[in-house]
């Protein structure tokens, strides 16, 4: 069979991530220290796993609503309200979705047709590229700076929209820089969108993990709700990656068709994880602050770990990575992290992985126990005195 | 939580931690939390550091049980005489007040069941105001001061995002 007569060329031209690269060259290495996870190290909290069981135990073993049990879409609706300010109609504006990953291809999908432009940030997470090619769409990659706290602003924004711009990617707090966007810094970009027609994929998955202010979502601003669609998860916010649980909130006339791609292609999220989602949303904000907390010192201890060592640093102030810059030390993010690796058996994940502006920079996560970090410290700083 | 209990709670936790470790995990001065730990210890909140040891992993014989004692109240001191006396003992871990049916619990530690026994019968039970005495032997410890007994941390998470 020839294959390449068969297979999409639309899929054959996607690139394999960068960041699957580096993991692959770590895969066969052992004894390694690694601060590459992004996800929690935290168990699901019992309670949740418990909730899960019982549901199991009692038989609900069925496919739900295509929409997700209607009792937890009222959930997801109390606690936007609750935490974020924010009022979703759990009838018509919520779909759960198979994790924040199928919320974002969802919301593309249902906006991109063939040739529409779609401002992605970079550095980010690597999917949203991908995903608006995959959709017929045009990624207008905009990198944001380490000057700028790697927010987007809005000169950049502006700069970056065509007549044929159709959706901004907003994907703040951000993997990997750790950056977030403040109320005047969403203000800004909400000026410069609101006399135009083009939507927001609003980002949400680390909006629990934040250090300084609280999240404040780019929907909650006047005149955004309409033309924003929000993705989020319980992965990060209540260490529940493997669940595969997320979801979207947009207006109705978006959820609609929305919940039609999700109906063809995925029926219902695990029916399991939905009810492991709705003891979370009703009694897990003590779990979030407890873990929120814990990220919180070992944020602080790894960014003064590497200033004191001669790593320069921007304050993340969300999600669990650092993103230190290492342009100072002559070689490229990647040869840097895979002398580290080959030298002192430390990953750490190339900026570049994240887009070409990633670039003199490294994501360093934190979601590990303080014995380990300072176990990566020590080898990082050997590295520095013998490339110095 | 404040900041001094949140402190104490990381130490409580691991003891292990440095004031240097503590001081950026928290955003303080070193010098304010080797004070801060100073008063601690000076004041008596903090206590001591010991270190969780899983003695079954280890070829030392070891055995430790949990006594329930019922005491005789004595005319203004009430239970804190007989305490202190069983408290002594280097053999005992540990001595509680309890509410309920009985008076005081205490943990003691030995090489043999035969010798915890006759420790029992021959110091705890013959003891003024002691009436009397329930030994209970620990068969397997599962959890004790939070630690799960038995398992070791493995990173099962892939790298995959």
């Amino acid at each position: 069979m020839d294959y390449s007569k068969v297979l999409s060329k639309n899929v054959v031209a996607l690139q394999p991530s960068g960041i699957r690269k580096f993991f692959d060259l770590l895969d066969n290495m052992q004894d390694v220290i690694a601060l590459t996870v992004g996800q929690p190290d935290f168990v699901t909290p019992w309670h949740i796993r418990e909730a899960a069981i019982e549901s199991l135990e009692k038989g609900k073993t069925y496919y739900t609503s295509n929409l997700g049990l209607m009792e937890l879409r009222t959930e997801i609706a109390n606690y936007m309200k609750r935490r974020f300010s924010l009022s979703y109609n759990p009838a018509n504006e919520v779909v759960v979705t198979v994790g924040g990953s199928e919320a974002i291809d969802l919301a593309i999908r249902a906006l991109i047709n063939p040739g529409d432009e779609v401002i992605v940030p970079i550095p980010s997470f690597v999917c949203y590229d991908p995903l608006v090619h995959m959709a017929g769409g045009v990624p207008v990659i905009v990198p944001t700076h380490e000057k700028d706290n790697f927010k987007l602003t809005a000169e950049t924004l502006k700069a970056a929209i065509t007549p044929r711009t159709k959706l901004l990617v907003l994907p703040f707090p951000n993997n990997p820089t750790g950056a977030v966007l403040d109320r005047n810094d969403l203000e800004a970009i909400a000026d410069v969108l609101r006399s135009t027609d083009i939507m927001v994929l609003s980002d949400e998955i680390y909006a629990e993990l934040t250090y300084g202010a609280k999240h404040i979502s780019i929907a909650s601003l006047d005149g955004m709700r309409e033309r924003t669609i929000i993705v989020s998860g319980f992965s990060k916010a209540y260490a529940m990656t493997g669940w595969r649980l997320g979801y979207t909130l947009a207006p109705a006339e978006v959820t609609q068709q929305m919940f039609k791609i999700h109906q063809y292609g995925i029926m219902c999220a695990p029916t399991t994880s939905q009810y492991a989602a709705i003891e979370a949303l009703k009694n897990g904000d003590e779990d979030i602050e407890f873990m929120t907390d814990e990220y919180n010192r070992r944020r602080r201890y790894i960014v003064n770990g590497l200033q004191s060592i001669g790593v320069e640093c921007f304050e993340p102030l969300g999600a669990f990575y650092v993103f230190p810059n290492i342009g100072k030390f002559g070689m490229s993010s990647e040869e840097f992290c895979e002398r580290l690796l080959y030298e002192h058996k430390l990953a750490i994940v190339p900026g570049t992985a994240f887009g070409a502006s990633g670039e003199g920079f490294a994501r360093i996560s934190y979601a590990y126990s303080i014995k380990h970090i300072t176990a990566a410290l020590e080898k990082m700083e050997a590295f520095i005195k013998k490339i110095k | 939580m404040n900041d001094s209990e949140k402190i104490l709670k990381l130490l409580e936790n691991d003891s292990t931690l440095t004031a240097e470790q503590l001081a950026a995990m928290c955003e303080k001065e070193v010098g304010d939390i080797k004070d801060m730990i100073e008063k601690y210890e000076k004041d008596g909140v903090i206590l001591g550091y010991k270190t969780i040891i899983d003695w079954d992993k280890t070829d030392r014989e070891y055995v430790s049980a949990l006594i329930e004692l019922k005491v005789a109240p004595q005319r203004d001191r009430g239970f804190d005489r007989v305490a202190e006396k069983i408290y002594n003992y280097p053999e005992v871990q540990s001595v509680y007040l309890m509410s309920g049916s009985f008076d005081l619990t205490v943990i003691l530690e030995g090489r043999t069941m035969k010798e915890v026994a006759y420790f029992v019968a021959q110091k705890l039970a013959p003891m003024e105001f002691i009436v009397s005495t329930a030994t209970h032997f620990v068969l397997r410890k599962y959890k004790d001061k939070g630690v799960i007994y038995g398992s070791t941390e493995v990173d099962e998470r892939g790298n995959y995002c």
